[in-house]
């Protein structure tokens, strides 16, 4: 009965998740969806899109991609986030 | 090879914007799952420090003015400060739990420092506007921290902490160094470039 009870809960894990897990999943995917729509809004502030003629901080400092990439980077860290909180959800 | 102002606003807004979302996660998740890998612990204190850290160059290179040197340099110490704090008690090596006050009053400095330092009305230039709408953000904002330094479990204080450090990051994203706002423009404030 144990083991068909923790089976039931890892089922439950892997097929759905709790609306807390789901809000840390989704703070990296919204910034770079930010990213992403800044992007196409103001295209010229990719540089990497017309690099000729630019300063040397335009190129290196573009506020789109570092949106994405501080979404990327959070997305990395959530998984492990959302793991410890479906740990502590299954005890 | 000196970087354009709003060039350093993005970078820092970068930062303070995940700074944001790692606060906003630990809200979510509480504080005994975000503690259970201790570098996760560590993470946003340390972040926070070091944005400390990084605001020290911006204090020395951009000097066009004696309250910018000032303002700079009391960010830097006051987010020095807060994130040692908050490092100190991560690690357990500071016990009372007022220190938790480090970040309200480091938000309520900064707050204050960028109204002291912008000499210009709201809508003089971005730039103007951006300052004075971080300066009320902040020490509004340092509200959510304070609360939450008392009230520790409460998601109110801690998630719209987190909030008011993504819109702060989003306000500094919008920073241009000569650029209108609303339309509005003064003569006095230079040619808008891109």
């Amino acid at each position: 009965m144990s083991q068909y009870v923790t089976d039931l809960s890892r089922i439950r894990i892997r097929t759905g998740r709790s609306p807390r897990a789901l809000a840390v999943l989704s703070l990296g995917p919204l910034a770079m969806l930010a990213g992403v729509v800044w992007a196409f809004v103001q295209p010229w502030r990719l540089t990497l899109l017309h690099p000729y003629h630019q300063g040397f901080w335009w190129l290196v400092v573009e506020p789109p991609i570092l949106v994405v990439l501080a979404g990327v980077v959070f997305a990395a860290i959530a998984a492990g986030i959302v793991h410890d909180l479906e740990e502590a959800e299954a005890e | 090879m000196q970087p354009p102002a709003e060039h350093v606003h993005w970078l820092f807004a970068t930062g303070i914007l995940f700074l944001g979302m790692l606060l906003v996660a630990e809200a979510i998740v509480g504080p005994e799952v975000w503690r259970r890998r201790k570098w996760r612990a560590y993470l946003w204190p340390s972040l926070l420090f070091g944005l400390g850290v990084f605001m020290w160059p911006v204090m020395v290179f951009f000097t066009n003015s004696t309250i910018h040197m000032l303002a700079h340099s009391s960010w830097a110490q006051m987010m020095m400060v807060a994130g040692a704090a908050e490092l100190g008690l991560v690690s357990g090596k500071l016990k009372s739990r007022y220190w938790k006050l480090a970040v309200p009053v480091m938000l309520a400095v900064a707050g204050s420092a960028f109204l002291i330092h912008e000499a210009n009305p709201w809508l003089y230039s971005r730039s103007a506007f951006v300052h004075h709408l971080c300066g009320w953000m902040l020490l509004i904002g340092a509200l959510f921290p304070l609360g939450a330094a008392f009230k520790t479990r409460s998601l109110f204080f801690k998630a719209g902490y987190g909030l008011v450090v993504v819109a702060v990051s989003v306000a500094l994203f919008t920073s241009r160094d000569v650029a209108p706002v609303f339309g509005h423009l003064s003569p006095s404030a230079g040619v808008a470039h891109r």
